[in-house]
């Protein structure tokens, strides 16, 4: 067993547990900037980990290029996916949970002290 | 190599199940379109374990298909929420 199966092995596991964090994450977080705060993050990490394990063990050069291709793709999309869907969930009156305290799009005074 | 990835399928396939629950239960539109990009990306993730597992690069170029499409339609879904509301 080689040093590069070893490794790429340590990544699947982490970037597989993150990938399962994010499933967590969506399905308990109170309210949709929440959730989407689970559902973005960790996953983006989780697939670049993924994909780094799998550029260690493909055959061709072209798997390798396509897998990087993979990698900017997400990181460039989404960011921009997120913004989008969180601001047409604000302005369309999504409520926010009680337990989101601070709200910097709203035109209210903000609460005195934060908890 | 079989065995992780065996293992990685399982926490791929639980966080699916989570994604999952979501994308039935969740209150908002907004809710079911968060869930349905996170299945995509676990899709992709799931992809990249299978071609480290048998070492092809047959699969890969569904990879950037996926993720591509899983743009555009979160794109299009927040944009109809913007016009539509709720």
């Amino acid at each position: 067993m080689s040093i590069s199966t070893v490794i790429s092995a340590a990544l699947i596991l982490v970037g597989c547990a993150l990938g399962l964090l994010g499933g967590v994450g969506l399905y308990r977080f109170p309210d949709v900037l929440g959730r989407m705060h689970a559902a973005t993050k960790p996953p983006t990490l989780g697939l670049v980990l993924v994909a780094v394990a799998a550029i260690l063990r493909v055959d061709q050069l072209a798997g390798a290029t396509l897998l990087v291709l993979v990698i900017l793709l997400q990181f460039l999309t989404a960011p921009v996916g997120a913004h989008m869907v969180a601001r047409a969930s604000y302005e369309s009156g999504d409520q926010l949970d009680e337990a989101t305290v601070i709200d910097d799009l709203s035109q209210a005074e903000p609460p005195e002290q934060f908890p | 190599m079989i065995l992780v990835t065996n293992l990685g399928f399982v926490l791929l396939s639980l966080g699916a199940l989570f994604t999952l629950a979501r994308l039935v239960q969740g209150p908002s539109l907004a809710d079911r379109v968060v869930a349905t990009d996170l299945l995509l990306t676990l899709l992709v993730m799931g992809i990249a374990v299978l071609s480290a597992r048998t070492g092809e690069s047959t699969y890969l170029i569904v990879m950037v298909i996926v993720a591509m499409v899983g743009f555009f339609g979160t794109a299009m879904v927040a944009r109809f929420i913007e016009r539509r509301g709720a």
